[in-house]
């Protein structure tokens, strides 16, 4: 407990890092860094994004499979990690 | 039964009386002819020997021979069986009487030429007919008159059948008689049923039958016949589905707390997070260094794209309008452009005068009418439309959602309205044809004449303003305001409300519907069509009739001793006053509880900042909130919300500043107009101290700037002077293209100098407080020093 909420803070603390949320499988989030709205929009929309691009590399090569998917936009870029019982959401403000 | 032919010379009653007699001998011998007569057929020979020759002896006149029997039977003798009385040799024989008729039978009437009458009576008979035809002969035609007289009937056989028919006796009757035994008479009678059924014959039926008389077949039917569309009613029932009003409410899956601490402590998720954290650092580290989605080249682009531009930052001439017939010796007041026909600009023209030249030469400026002129680029010599005004004009707008229609302000405080829906076209019609030659033109009005459009609503001069109207504004077609002063929703859409302000110290609202009756201008539109030809004596559109010569001010906000001289509005108002004032208020009319009136709140700011009447008050097209004031010497910058002062105050210059007007396409460019007939075109982002640019346009004051985007390469500046010339000036690319993140600049410009607003406000009260303690500290210590010091001190620092 204590080691992740260590690693957190670190990648909180890094510029422009502006939330983090960790969802489970289903798409439920677990913890965040953001107010409870936000969270849960991010988590519902995120979490069918990232089962599409799993699917979309799974289906070209079954072999392969999805690690890292970042998604960036005007104002801000936001990363993933999937896991088989995770993800790990950390949103960031590049520019500033 | 053979007839009897009658010759042709005897009547009908002889012929009668020789049938009977025939019949009454019975059967008729032989081949039809009579019984008493016999026919037959003499030689010549014979004719020669008994005198009878055929049409010599007798004739068809005298057709009787009388013959002796004698000779007959001797002929018979000689001849034998060549004779021709051979067959009927035992009938002459037993003839009664010596002599023999023969007659001839010229008509063959019984098949022969002669024959012979055999009985005496009937000899007698024909002899009688000859002498009665011989003696009736000559008086045949006296014969016709006499009435026949009743002869005796002469049966020719029909009795016979009548007696067939009748019923007689065929042999007498016979009689029975019948009786009972007589035993039997008076027995006692039993009577007993019997079948008939049982017995054959019992009885007779007379079964019916169809008789077939009267079975009869109708063959032919005469009826009528009506053709009708084939009917069908039928009915049907439909499920009536009405709209039932639903709702769905959901909301996420989340875990409970519990939950979350459970899965937060295990061990699955901290190794995840350990396998992934790497990845994140590298990938935000990466973000920090180096956008890696900036485009360089374009960001290039921007900065360096004023070169070769540079050489030119002034404003160009693009053309000048002055109409030397009405505007000379006058000045314009007011500019506008209008908001949908491009290259079409209104000004309106006053005269320069002073108030004690206005009266002396009142008289004179009776007569010269007070105009509105339209200018077109496509002519500059002549104005397009001239709008009359009942006194001058100095402030006036085209109805932001209907162009035709143009309120303006006038100088003895009323309103007027123009409508120029009819002279749009005319308007259209000359931008478009702007290469043309005017002189081709061959419409009617345009033969030197420009057309005069007559105002078509004047509100009334006792409702109106007491002074001159100084500014006018539309309030924007989305709100309006009640009688109450509460803003509402306009649900129309058009602009219906306008304001007014005048140096008599009162805001107007007026509206231009008709009251009570809330058409909208639409409508009001048609029935000015329809009442065109009849109540139009100056050729004015009837649109605003309902209003003409009494039209009321909605509200009337009265601010005491505040005068009016611009306002700006959107849902609270700023006026400044004439002598620099700037007052801010909220317009709702508030009740008093004491009296009952409706009276205007009381102003909740004023400042004062310029050293001279106020002549502009604008909000910047970028910033909501935030104002520029024009005014005296210097102008100022605000931000509504901020009640310390405006954010932004220029230096005073040199010249009084006239005008002004914020860039229409650069959030930090603003445009100064000066008495000296500059320009100055400040750039806030540049420098703040002084005006980026200067620039003389004419050599009289300027009186007014509009400035205009006509397309994304052209953006045109109006400005007017004081000689009532109209410049229309081209704005270069500098000075209209906003540099990149312009907006974002000035609004952090904008925000520093309020922290710096609010910093000195903090410090002006941290130094009050400090003065103040420190004036308390000193008043102390002196009381501290004369309470502990001698009587001599004491008294000096008394007297200090």
């Amino acid at each position: 407990m204590a080691e992740v909420e260590e690693t957190l803070k670190r990648i909180q603390g890094q510029k422009g890092v502006q939330g983090i949320i960790i969802v489970n499988a289903e798409g439920i989030p677990i913890k965040t860094t953001l107010d409870n709205s936000s969270t849960v929009q991010y988590a519902g929309l995120i979490h069918q994004l990232v089962m599409k691009a799993r699917t979309t590399v799974r289906d070209i090569d079954p072999q392969n499979d999805l690690t890292f998917l970042r998604v960036r936009s005007k104002k801000n870029e936001i990363m993933i990690a999937p896991d088989k019982d995770y993800f790990l959401i950390v949103i960031q403000n590049p520019s500033d | 039964m053979s007839t009897k032919r009658p010759k042709s010379t005897t009547t009908t009653s002889k012929g009668k009386d020789k049938k009977a007699d025939e019949s009454s001998a019975g059967s008729v011998a032989g081949s039809g002819h009579p019984n008493d007569i016999l026919p037959l057929t003499l030689t010549s020979a014979t004719q020669e020997l008994f005198g009878c020759r055929c049409d010599e002896d007798v004739t068809g006149d005298n057709p009787y021979k009388i013959l002796r029997k004698e000779d007959i039977v001797q002929d018979m003798r000689m001849r034998a069986a060549v004779s021709d009385f051979s067959p009927m040799k035992q009938l002459v024989l037993d003839y009664p009487e010596d002599e023999l008729l023969l007659v001839y039978d010229r008509d063959f009437i019984y098949g022969s030429s002669f024959y012979l009458v055999l009985t005496a009576d009937a000899k007698e008979r024909h002899l009688k007919v000859i002498e009665v035809a011989l003696e009736r002969e000559p008086s045949e035609v006296f014969a016709a008159q006499k009435t026949s007289e009743p002869q005796p009937w002469i049966s020719l056989g029909s009795e016979q059948e009548i007696e067939e028919e009748s019923v007689t006796d065929s042999r007498p009757r016979l009689k029975y008689r019948i009786s009972r035994v007589r035993r039997e008479f008076g027995a006692p009678i039993f009577f007993s049923d019997r079948n008939a059924m049982e017995t054959k014959d019992g009885f007779i039926e007379c079964t019916p039958y169809q008789d077939k008389n009267f079975s009869l077949k109708q063959m032919e039917r005469h009826t009528g016949v009506q053709t009708i569309p084939n009917l069908k009613s039928s009915s049907t029932q439909t499920q009536w589905t009405y709209p039932r009003s639903m709702c769905t409410q959901y909301e996420p899956r989340e875990f409970s707390e519990e939950k979350k601490e459970n899965c937060l402590q295990s061990e699955k998720l901290k190794n995840f997070v350990n396998s992934v954290a790497s990845r994140f650092e590298i990938a935000i580290q990466q973000n920090e260094i180096m956008d890696v989605f900036f485009d360089d080249w374009k960001a290039l682009s921007e900065e360096d794209s004023g070169y070769g531009r540079k050489a030119d930052p002034h404003l160009k001439e693009y053309q000048s309008f002055t109409d030397l017939h009405f505007s000379k010796e006058k000045t314009i007041s007011n500019i506008n452009w209008h908001p949908t026909i491009n290259g079409v600009i209104a000004v309106a023209v006053t005269e320069r005068l002073s108030f004690e030249d206005r009266i002396n030469g009142s008289t004179k400026l009776l007569l010269n009418p007070s105009l509105i002129l339209f200018w077109s680029f496509s002519d500059p010599i002549n104005p397009q439309l001239l709008l009359e005004c009942p006194d001058d004009v100095f402030s006036f707008e085209f109805c932001p959602s209907d162009p035709n229609i143009i309120v303006g302000g006038c100088m003895n405080g009323q309103v007027v309205l123009w409508d120029i829906s009819t002279h749009v076209e005319q308007l259209q019609g000359t931008r478009t044809s702007g290469g043309k030659n005017i002189a081709a033109n061959t419409n009617a009005l345009r033969e030197n004449e420009t057309p005069v459009v007559r105002y078509c609503a004047v509100s009334g001069i006792e409702n109106g303003h007491k002074a001159p109207i100084t500014d006018i504004q539309w309030l924007p077609g989305t709100f309006e305001v009640s009688r109450m002063g509460v803003p509402m929703e306009n649900k129309n859409g058009i602009c219906v409300q306008i304001v007014t302000c005048a140096p008599d110290c009162c805001v107007m609202f007026w509206d231009i519907r008709a009251p009570r009756v809330l058409q909208t201008m639409a409508d009001q539109r048609k029935q000015k069509v329809e009442e065109k030809p009849l109540e139009n004596p100056h050729g004015v559109p009837n649109t605003f009739k309902h209003l003409d010569l009494t039209w009321k001010p909605l509200i009337r906000v009265q601010h005491i001793s505040y005068c009016k001289t611009r306002l700006q509005l959107v849902l609270s108002t700023t006026f400044c006053p004439q002598d620099g004032e700037l007052v801010y208020t909220d317009w709702k009319l508030e009740k008093d509880n004491d009296s009952g009136r409706l009276f205007s709140a009381k102003p909740s700011h004023r400042f004062i900042i310029h050293d001279g009447q106020v002549n502009t008050v604008r909000r910047s097209p970028f910033f909501k909130d935030i104002i520029l004031t024009v005014g005296g010497w210097t102008f100022a910058i605000w931000k509504e919300g901020v009640t310390n002062g405006p954010i932004i105050q220029s230096s005073c210059s040199q010249k009084k500043c006239t005008v002004g007007y914020w860039s229409q396409s650069r959030p930090a460019v603003l445009f100064i107009g000066k008495e000296d007939g500059n320009i100055d075109v400040w750039d806030l982002l540049e420098k703040t101290h002084e005006p980026s640019q200067t620039q003389n346009i004419t050599a009289t004051q300027i009186t007014c700037i509009k400035p205009w985007i006509v397309s994304s390469k052209q953006h045109l500046l109006a400005v007017s002077d004081h000689l009532g010339t109209l410049h229309i000036l081209e704005i270069p690319w500098t000075l209209r293209s906003p540099s990149s993140n312009e907006k974002l600049s000035m609004s952090k410009y904008f925000e520093k100098e309020v922290d710096r607003l609010v910093y000195f406000e903090k410090r002006r009260e941290m130094r009050a407080k400090e003065k103040k303690d420190y004036e308390a500290e000193e008043l102390r210590k002196k009381t501290y020093l004369i309470s502990h010091q001698p009587v001599i001190f004491i008294i000096g620092t008394l007297k200090l």
